[in-house]
């Protein structure tokens, strides 16, 4: 009955309620959207370094990533490489040769890390032919081909087809030298990273180092799911004793403070919009609370003790606020998957996103436990939000309020 | 067999100032089963206090007031919604029901306080609306109701607690005379037919007529307790 009645009373004043409703609706909305943009910016953010380059794990030998010396190699990685892809929960891996040198044209230099590369691996892992803007990803049946990026050919005033030379030191100290023609420009949305990477076969680039056959530096693991991750990331620790395995959040430290910032942020920017809210929740309840003084001291005259009093403004103030929270949810929720599919178009700011390597088009997206979060977090804002108003009609003095029986 | 008894019973506001007021002053009073009882008097005689103290709903500053043989004067908070719960039922003036409830179920809500089970007290609900003549409108809101027939709920919520008796404040003030009329019949019948005791302070010269015994305040005391013969 106590139920029935609160549940009868937001109703008294439609157009009130209406009204809250609608503006908690809107706060929970704009909140948890507001939310789903910075998510899905930060999830793109570490998807496209995870699928650009890091990828999901990779394996080193142990001394390699402290040395950044080049005859620290995975020997006979090539076989490594054909085991892991065997592995279930991988999509692909691909083995990298990697070293640094100088690039340069007739008419600049530049330094570069230089990545030798599994043609047919990589596109797997790292999908880099769909960044190719112009010529091709490594055409089939010609030696020293080099993929570079657009800013850094034009940093060193070359086209397609232009040779430049890659000068770099091999296992032996020595400084080598190496003619490599331009296949392909490419061009990521990561504007930091391409001024520095360019891409060789590693069939090309290990003789030049001077490395055995099968030797890489690097092996790169992309996976189907996200959430396989850290089976996978076992057993390749276990499988392989003697490398390095490292997952992202290792590789790529700023990746996981985007990650556990976030959802700092949620909590403290829900926080301050339930916070507003339950401001208007408060004293619209408070006014239902006063308007309705003399009828709560006749329900304590004839019998209706204080704390059940107080459990009904609490329960008028929370049907309130969760209807309005599930209805805030739920426009969001769809406004999330219509937004997640097409996308929100920020390229007029492309500069500046391109700057920190993100995205110019951002899909909303948000988890399903986080919905559950923000569901807990208005749960008990409308709680907190009742408590003064249910306090108010607790202390009603029953004599004061119906002034006479 | 007396329901309610009074002894020495004094209100007293601004006791500490130099102008205390003393709204009841030593009023000794004894209410029997049964009985259909006006307290009359002027404005600001003291009525109204005293039916606040004799229903549980203020305390004395001094003296006895005893319900079915328990002293309820000094009771905390608590225990006294609890009592008023299950021995007095109230009636106002303006009628006082829960706009949000059916007639039924206003009567029902005080079973509902008193944890009394679903079936009986629809049960005794049905059965309250249909003695005060009001079985054809079990479903209707108060603001669907007039106002004879919002009186006339409150009096079946009142009995629904099966209390000691019933208190009223001036249950015919807002009432045209036919509803007036209508109310006391009723009143009269349930004191009559199940011996309820009706306890109302009342202005209206034709409740004061159908009253069986009618005690006069004046400036709080007792200034007359006449007993009448009523057809």
């Amino acid at each position: 009955m106590l139920a029935r009645i609160a549940w009868r009373n937001i109703w008294r004043n439609r157009v009130r309620s209406l009204i809250l409703l609608s503006s908690i609706t809107l706060g929970v909305w704009a909140g948890i959207f507001m939310l789903s943009f910075s998510w899905g910016m930060s999830i793109q953010y570490v998807n496209m370094a995870i699928k650009g380059q890091i990828s999901h794990i990779q394996l080193h030998h142990p001394e390699f990533k402290a040395e950044k010396k080049i005859d620290f190699a995975i020997p006979q990685a090539s076989v490594v490489v054909d085991r892991i892809i065997e592995m279930e929960g991988v999509q692909a891996a691909s083995g990298r040769t990697i070293t640094s040198g100088m690039i340069s044209s007739p008419v600049a230099g530049a330094p570069a890390s230089i990545l030798g590369v599994n043609p047919e691996q990589e596109l797997a892992v790292t999908m880099m032919n769909d960044n190719v803007v112009e010529g091709d990803y490594f055409p089939a049946g010609r030696k020293n081909q080099i993929l570079i990026s657009e800013k850094l050919a034009n940093k060193l005033k070359v086209k397609l087809n232009h040779k430049i030379v890659l000068t770099l030191q091999d296992v032996d100290g020595n400084i080598t030298a190496g003619a490599f023609r331009i296949t392909g420009i490419y061009k990521t949305r990561n504007s930091t990273t391409d001024e520095l990477n360019v891409f060789v076969k590693s069939s090309d680039l290990s003789p030049l180092l001077g490395l055995n056959e099968g030797e890489l530096h690097e092996i790169a693991v992309l996976l189907k799911e996200h959430v396989e991750l850290a089976p996978v990331y076992y057993q390749l620790k276990s499988d392989f004793p003697t490398l390095l395995v490292e997952d992202w959040r290792t590789l790529a430290p700023e990746l996981r403070l985007v990650v556990d910032s976030f959802k700092q942020n949620m909590y403290i920017f829900m926080s301050i919009i339930l916070l507003a809210l339950t401001f208007g929740i408060i004293n619209t309840m408070l006014m239902a609370v006063l308007e309705r003084v003399h009828e709560l001291g006749v329900l304590m005259a004839i019998g209706m003790n204080k704390l059940s009093v107080f459990l009904m403004i609490m329960l008028e103030t929370v049907y309130l606020a969760v209807i309005g929270g599930i209805c805030g949810l739920i426009l969001s929720y769809f406004t999330i998957q219509l937004l997640g599919k097409t996308g929100i178009d920020l390229s007029a700011f492309s500069r500046g996103l391109e700057s920190y390597g993100m995205n110019t088009l951002v899909y909303p997206a948000l988890q399903n436990n986080q919905y559950l979060e923000i569901f807990i977090m208005i749960f008990v804002a409308a709680l907190l939000s009742a408590i003064y108003p249910a306090y108010k009609a607790l202390k009603l003095n029953p004599v004061q309020a119906i002034r006479k029986i | 067999m007396a329901v309610l008894e009074v002894f020495d019973l004094v209100k007293t506001y601004n006791e500490e100032s130099n102008y205390p007021v003393h709204a009841v002053n030593h009023v000794d009073l004894t209410i029997e089963k049964g009985e259909f009882t006006a307290i009359v008097g002027p404005s600001g005689s003291g009525k109204t206090t005293l039916l606040n103290i004799m229903g549980g709903l203020d305390q004395p500053t001094q003296g006895k007031v005893i319900i079915d043989g328990k002293d309820i004067s000094f009771l905390g908070e608590n225990k006294l919604i609890d009592f008023r719960l299950h021995h007095i039922g109230f009636v106002f003036q303006s009628y006082n029901l829960i706009p949000v409830l059916t007639a039924k179920e206003n009567v029902s809500f005080v079973m509902v306080l008193q944890k009394t089970p679903k079936k009986e007290r629809d049960l005794r609900a049905e059965a309250l609306l249909k003695e005060v003549g009001l079985e054809d409108r079990m479903d209707s809101r108060p603001a669907q109701l007039s106002g004879g027939q919002q009186q006339r709920v409150a009096i079946a919520r009142a009995l629904a607690s099966k209390p000691a008796f019933v208190l009223a404040d001036e249950p015919t003030a807002n009432l045209d005379s036919k509803s007036a009329t209508n109310l006391l019949d009723i009143m009269h019948k349930l004191n009559r037919e199940e011996h309820m005791t009706f306890i109302f302070s009342t202005h209206d010269s034709r409740v004061i007529e159908r009253a069986r015994r009618v005690v006069t305040l004046v400036d709080g005391k007792i200034a007359s307790d006449v007993r009448q013969d009523v057809s």
